[in-house]
């Protein structure tokens, strides 16, 4: 696995915000490679940085200081029109709250990116895969939060992105709902091959990652791989 | 000390200036129009009431032959009647040395400011006239402005064919003649026209009306029937050649008063109703958004103890702060647009003191109204939200449900995509905001109509009055009706390439117990320089038998083709006759018949004669021409064709430019007011959507595409409706005014539609881009981390 080349470099990166008059350090210099088709899991506590970075990443926010360079592209000097090219070329996003449009049915809201991406998925095959099949003509509000997830999951790869980003995709759900949105993440970074970072504060979830990364007040803490990946339907917590 | 609640309020308003102000000039332009048409409507009936009173204005008029001055005395014991006035009117012309054709005027006789019963003049310069001095006259203010005359100053005057020097005495008003328009014109013309007065026996030796009069006004007394008076004084002046007397109403520059009037009172009732109903709609929109984003706040303030009023009513405040300024701006704009709108008047309608009036009363119930209608926009707007319970409240809402729409329906769902999906679904879920919407840009579209049709119908009314009727160079009246062969004496002037004679007869029109005032044309034969025309300059057929009635007459004497109408004639031997209605004419203006002039000659009993004559003139000679037209003694008038269109254009166009710009903004308030709140909206409900679609990939471009989109679907809806609604609205003004005078033609152009549809699209890309530059600021982060 480390014989393969690091699709995404992140290098020194910290982030400063400005809160009123209080400048909030998230990130304070953090390296980090994810490398073609290997699932990373970060870990971390709320406000560790983890989701700055993962914005960071995604090419969602750039950094105040350091490098991200994509393939051969640097993402740090990228314009914004670049950055919206980015996205919709490569990466594919998670989120805790799946931000789905209610206004449009399952299927609709997957074919928004096929629309936009090269060589997509069918919105059908998108949603097969992630055992929503029979569902596809549902609106978000006719759709249970697990279900709603596996949506998100379905429109994030359904472009055949060469990353995918979940951010804490099991925090709005139960233990139950939760593994099988795992499970679905697990499908498909083994079964398209897709270079998967998912970000969580929920410890027993490393036990998936190829590779786990510790953040902690804006810095890396510790970096693990795993022997062996556990199945997602093994986890407990 | 500032209650927390006020300090919020005031935060919030911070926060929606932008949706706060547009509201704010939709209100205003409300009340604006209110304040500017109702003050306008009261300045100028008020100056009138007040002048009419102070000047003992009649209320019946009659014109007769000739009558003894005795007859008076027999007036004033008509019941009814308290007093009773005659004069002696009579034609004349001013040749100016320095203007080329004689001009018009009309001279009546006046006695000393003491002698004066009813119509007293106004003296506005100078002094009255010398008891005794026949040469001095009183003139008409709007003549001696347009000439620059002044007390002192020598006219030449030809007074039954003879020319005499009279000298100005003084400068006056009179409320006979506020709007100094004759008989036949369709605007004053104010340097073509002069009316004098002069002393009694000056005029009574030139026309030899000693001891007689021919014009008779009458003051009645209070609570008299107007129509019992007139029918006694048609009795009584019969003998004595009267031609019907009527009332205050029918007195032709009271008449256009009176139709100025009646449009102002309609403009201002329907123009502010349908600015408060887009504010209202307005602050629905607006502050059903705010109630629901602050659901939480809501439940919280229940929850610390505060009533459903007092929250309620905090809402309410908000909408207060609107009115406020709205109102403040309104009444401001109102008062400036009133001032420029009776200076307008002024140009037409000659009152000694008319000002802009500033009408408190009603601008105060315009407040109130405006307050009555947003109140009702924001109580249907909070009541739902603040009447919830404190823990329901503070649970989200139930998220909103979509259905399946037309565009699935139809199966158009392969063909067009999420992205359209999202607007038309977005759409469908709020059907009454989408169609009250797109009424109410249509609504500013009609509006924008009207005030292209301003000018295309003005415009209409040019082609066929001046280029199509009117096709002579020069129409020269006459005196009295003479022979048709005196025509030939002007066709052999040199330089008049062809003539043409008109024979005009005034008549009483009668049938059953309606009747009205006009005159029979008689058109020669093969004539071409008048044809009967409609009011979109149509030819209509002559037949060559029986008279052709306006049909707006054939309407009000309930005649129809075939049957017979009474006419009195009203001049020369006099009599009435029947005459069978052989067609009607929807022609411009007036109430006339139509008639061949064989079949005229006929009907009066004489050989055929004309009383205007119709010129074709060579250019070159126009100087001679006129020089020998002031010379001849049985000529009253000479009208040119062209200086006609020219006054008529420049006096219109002022107008026109000003109603338009006026009508143009307030509609275009509508519009952005619309838009702007509408795409606000939309941009808060959906800014979580459209942060997502970023987030996947989609361009500024294609977010603003959705957004917009929705807008657009709206105004694209509201144009088709807007060009029906515009020439309803038409329709509506045009019958607004007075039948009998004016027919105004309804004549939208396409390129009225086009400037009215431009104006609407031009506003609503405006606002869509002022809402647009907060799509490219998108918190793109933010909205991932929160739950709707």
């Amino acid at each position: 696995m480390s014989v393969d080349p690091a699709v995404l470099e992140g290098r020194a990166l910290t982030k400063v915000y400005r809160m009123g008059d209080v400048d909030v350090h998230a990130l304070r210099g953090v390296d980090l490679n994810l490398h073609a088709g290997e699932l990373v899991v970060l870990l971390g506590a709320s406000g560790s940085g983890k989701s700055t970075l993962l914005n960071i990443l995604g090419g969602l926010d750039v950094p105040s200081g350091g490098t991200v360079v994509y393939r051969d592209h640097d993402l740090t000097a990228a314009t914004e029109r670049e950055l919206t090219r980015y996205r919709r070329e490569h990466v594919g996003f998670v989120f805790q709250f799946y931000n789905l449009i209610p206004s449009l049915t399952a299927r609709e809201n997957v074919a928004l990116v096929t629309e936009i991406a090269d060589d997509p998925l069918s919105p059908e095959d998108a949603l097969g895969l992630v055992g929503l099949g029979e569902r596809m003509d549902h609106f978000p509000a006719q759709l249970s939060g697990g279900e709603q997830q596996r949506v998100a999951i379905a429109r994030a790869v359904a472009k055949r992105p060469d990353l995918l980003l979940c951010d804490e995709p099991t925090g709005a759900l139960d233990y139950q709902t939760g593994i099988v949105v795992l499970e679905v993440i697990e499908a498909v970074n083994r079964e398209l091959g897709t270079t998967t970072a998912v970000i969580t504060h929920n410890a027993p979830v490393a036990a998936m990652a190829d590779r786990v990364i510790t953040l902690h007040d804006g810095r890396v803490m510790g970096e693990a791989r795993n022997e062996r990946r556990m199945a997602a339907k093994e986890l407990r917590w | 000390m500032v209650r927390p609640l006020d300090r919020k309020l005031f935060r919030d308003l911070w926060r929606l200036k932008g949706q706060m102000a547009t509201i704010a000039l939709v209100v205003a332009a409300g009340i604006a129009a209110f304040v500017t048409l109702r003050g306008t409507h009261t300045s100028i009936q008020d100056a009138r009431s007040a002048y009419y009173e102070r000047q003992r204005f009649a209320d019946v008029f009659a014109r007769l032959e000739r009558a003894p001055r005795s007859l008076l005395s027999r007036v004033e014991q008509v019941p009814g009647v308290s007093r009773a006035d005659g004069r002696v009117l009579e034609p004349a012309m001013v040749p100016l040395p320095e203007v080329s054709e004689p001009l018009r005027a009309q001279v009546v006789s006046v006695g000393t400011e003491e002698l004066q019963v009813l119509n007293q003049l106004h003296l506005r310069d100078g002094r009255w006239l010398e008891p005794g001095r026949s040469d001095e006259v009183l003139l008409l203010e709007s003549f001696a402005v347009a000439r620059k005359i002044k007390p002192g100053d020598r006219l030449p005057l030809v007074l039954n064919g003879k020319k005499r020097d009279v000298r100005v005495a003084g400068v006056v008003m009179s409320p006979e003649y506020v709007f100094a328009i004759t008989a036949g014109d369709i605007s004053p013309d104010p340097d073509r026209f002069a009316v004098m007065w002069m002393a009694d026996e000056a005029i009574a030796a030139t026309f030899q009306m000693e001891g007689a009069f021919n014009v008779l006004s009458v003051r009645l007394q209070p609570g008299a029937s107007e129509r019992a008076v007139i029918d006694a004084l048609d009795r009584l002046l019969e003998p004595f050649g009267g031609t019907g007397a009527y009332g205050i109403g029918w007195q032709p520059s009271n008449r256009a008063i009176d139709g100025e009037l009646a449009q102002l009172r309609s403009f201002s009732t329907v123009l502010p109703v349908i600015f408060l109903m887009v504010a209202a709609l307005l602050v629905n929109v607006v502050l059903s958004r705010l109630v629901h984003l602050q659901r939480p706040e809501i439940a919280t303030l229940k929850a610390l103890g505060y009533s459903d009023f007092e929250v309620g009513f905090h809402f309410f405040e908000l909408v207060l702060v609107i009115l406020v300024l709205g109102a403040g701006v309104g009444v401001g704009v109102g008062g400036y647009f009133g001032n420029v709108m009776v200076d307008l008047y002024a140009v037409y309608f000659k009152f000694p003191n008319l000002s802009f009036r500033f009408d408190g009363a009603s601008a105060s119930a315009a407040v109130v109204i405006s307050v009555v209608a947003a109140l009702l926009g924001a109580f249907s707007a909070v009541q739902s939200v603040v009447s919830l319970p404190p823990a329901e409240a503070m649970r989200p809402p139930a998220p909103a449900r979509y259905r399946r729409s037309l565009v699935d329906l139809l199966g158009l769902a392969r063909v067009v995509g999420p992205s359209l999906h999202m607007i038309v679904r977005e759409l469908q879920r709020r059907p009454l905001r989408t169609v009250f919407s797109a009424l109410a840009i249509s609504v500013s579209i009609g509006l924008m109509v009207i005030g292209g049709w301003y000018y295309d119908g003005i415009r209409e009314l040019v082609h066929t009055q001046f280029h199509q009727a009117m096709r002579e160079d020069v129409a020269v009246a006459f005196i009295e009706a003479r022979p048709a062969r005196a025509l030939s004496d002007l066709a052999h002037t040199p330089g008049v390439l062809a003539a043409e004679g008109l024979r005009a007869v005034p008549v009483r029109f009668r049938s059953g117990h309606a009747h009205r005032d006009g005159a029979i044309f008689g058109y020669p034969e093969g004539g071409e320089l008048r044809q009967l025309r409609d009011r979109y300059a149509r030819l209509a057929p002559l037949p060559p038998d029986g008279v052709v009635l306006t049909d707006v007459l054939a309407e009000v004497l309930r005649v129809r083709p075939g049957d017979r109408v009474e006419v009195e004639i009203h001049e020369g031997q006099r009599g009435t006759k029947q005459l069978v209605v052989s067609g009607t004419v929807d022609d411009a203006m007036g109430l006339q018949g139509h008639m061949t002039a064989d079949a005229l000659a006929r009907f009066m009993g004489e050989t055929p004669k004309v009383n205007l004559a119709l010129l074709r003139i060579d250019p070159t000679s126009s100087e001679t021409i006129d020089a020998r037209l002031k010379d001849l003694p049985y000529v009253a008038s000479v009208t040119r064709r062209a200086d006609l269109l020219a006054r008529f254009e420049s006096q219109s166009a002022s107008m026109i430019t000003t109603m338009s710009a006026i009508i143009l903004l307030f509609a275009a308030t509508i519009t952005v007011g619309v838009v702007y709140n509408n795409a606000r909206v939309a941009l808060s409900i959906r800014a979580r959507d459209l942060a997502s679609l970023r987030v996947l990939g989609f361009t500024r471009g294609e977010i603003s595409a959705i957004l917009l989109g929705e807008m657009g679907l709206q105004v694209l809806l509201s144009l088709p409706l807007g060009l029906v609604f515009g020439r309803w609205l038409v329709v509506g003004i045009a019958s607004t005014v007075d039948p009998e005078q004016w027919r105004m033609p309804v004549v939208i152009t396409d390129r009225s539609y086009a400037i009215a549809l431009s104006v609407a699209l031009i506003a609503a890309v405006l606002s869509a881009l002022l809402v647009r530059r907060r799509l490219d600021k998108l918190d793109l982060i933010g909205v991932l981390k929160t739950r709707e």
